[in-house]
């Protein structure tokens, strides 16, 4: 079967009803297993308990900059192939990207007031994940802002794809700037700087969230395209009402 | 167990809890929303032309 079969919306339906229960389950099984390892996971020397805050914390970041990325790619098939999937693909991943967004500005927030005596401060990590979430909130502004959802995802994948700027701002921002926030301690050229009793937890609840990720995003999709054939008849139907 | 910024690390839990569990909603009750839509349309005897020929290829079968 050709991956452009795969791609059709209607074998698309077909093949993500019956991966997503197993989808569920696997996310379901990794969240068990990552959040019992965090709990029985040692207090950092200098942190204390609040080192527990990471293993949320951090995987938010990931998928927040993650789901950009997929939208950023989603956003060149939307322009360069116009391909329907890749519309809908976009589109159903900016509310789950800024949900991870605002829970990965959140809980660095109440991370940050015990560590740094504030929960906010405009240094350049927080500031540009910020950014992330207000042009999070632009793309699904904009696909609700325009009723005809082909101009729509035309329009979003453009700001998409400028927005996409952010995202290597985001990750060399502790690098570029003098910043509050403290600089990478897990995706470093010269490995992780964490201890494997901190960073096993810390990856399988990466795994988890990751895999969380994927189950929302293809259930978002599968209703995305139902929205569409609803928009659909309901076009047709007006079509063919008397008087016309 | 979680000393003296328990109600920080629990706070941060909740809110994960909280934004997770309202995807959960929105993602369910969405699709709820567009089944329930989409078969309402389908009895009216409104179905896209995908649709209409495959059933028609159907009945030639």
């Amino acid at each position: 079967m050709a991956v452009i079969e795969l791609a059709n919306p209607s074998r698309f339906l077909a093949l993500s009803g019956r991966l997503l229960p197993w989808l569920a389950a696997a996310t379901a099984l990794a969240f068990a297993i990552g959040l019992g390892q965090a709990y029985s996971a040692p207090d950092d020397y200098q942190q204390g308990a609040t080192v527990k805050i990471m293993f949320i914390h951090v995987p938010s970041a990931w998928l927040a900059m993650m789901a950009w990325a997929i939208m950023s790619i989603a956003a060149l098939g939307t322009l360069v192939w116009r391909h329907p999937l890749a519309d809908v693909a976009a589109k159903s991943a900016a509310p789950i990207g800024a949900a991870f967004t605002f829970l990965c500005l959140v809980t660095g927030s109440l991370w940050g007031r015990p560590m740094w005596g504030t929960y906010w401060v405009w240094d350049a990590r927080l500031t540009s994940v910020l950014v992330l979430f207000l042009m999070y909130l632009g793309v699904i502004a904009l696909h609700r802002a325009v009723e005809d959802p082909g101009r729509a995802g035309r329009a979003a994948a453009v700001l998409t794809l400028v927005g996409a700027i952010n995202l290597p701002i985001i990750k060399f921002s502790v690098d570029w700037w003098n910043t509050l926030h403290q600089g990478a301690s897990v995706l470093r050229l010269d490995g992780p700087t964490l201890h494997s009793t901190i960073l096993i937890p810390l990856l399988n609840m990466a795994l988890a969230f990751l895999l969380l990720f994927v189950t929302l995003h293809v259930a978002a999709m599968r209703n995305e395209i139902l929205r569409r054939r609803v928009r659909t008849l309901r076009m047709m139907q007006a079509q063919s009402a008397p008087g016309r | 167990m979680l000393g003296p910024y328990a109600a920080f690390i629990v706070g941060a839990y909740a809110a994960a809890v909280l934004v997770v569990g309202a995807l959960i909603g929105w993602v369910v009750l969405d699709h709820r929303l567009q089944r329930r839509t989409l078969q309402e349309l389908e009895a009216r005897g409104i179905a896209r032309r995908s649709e209409r020929t495959g059933s028609h290829e159907q009945r030639q079968r």
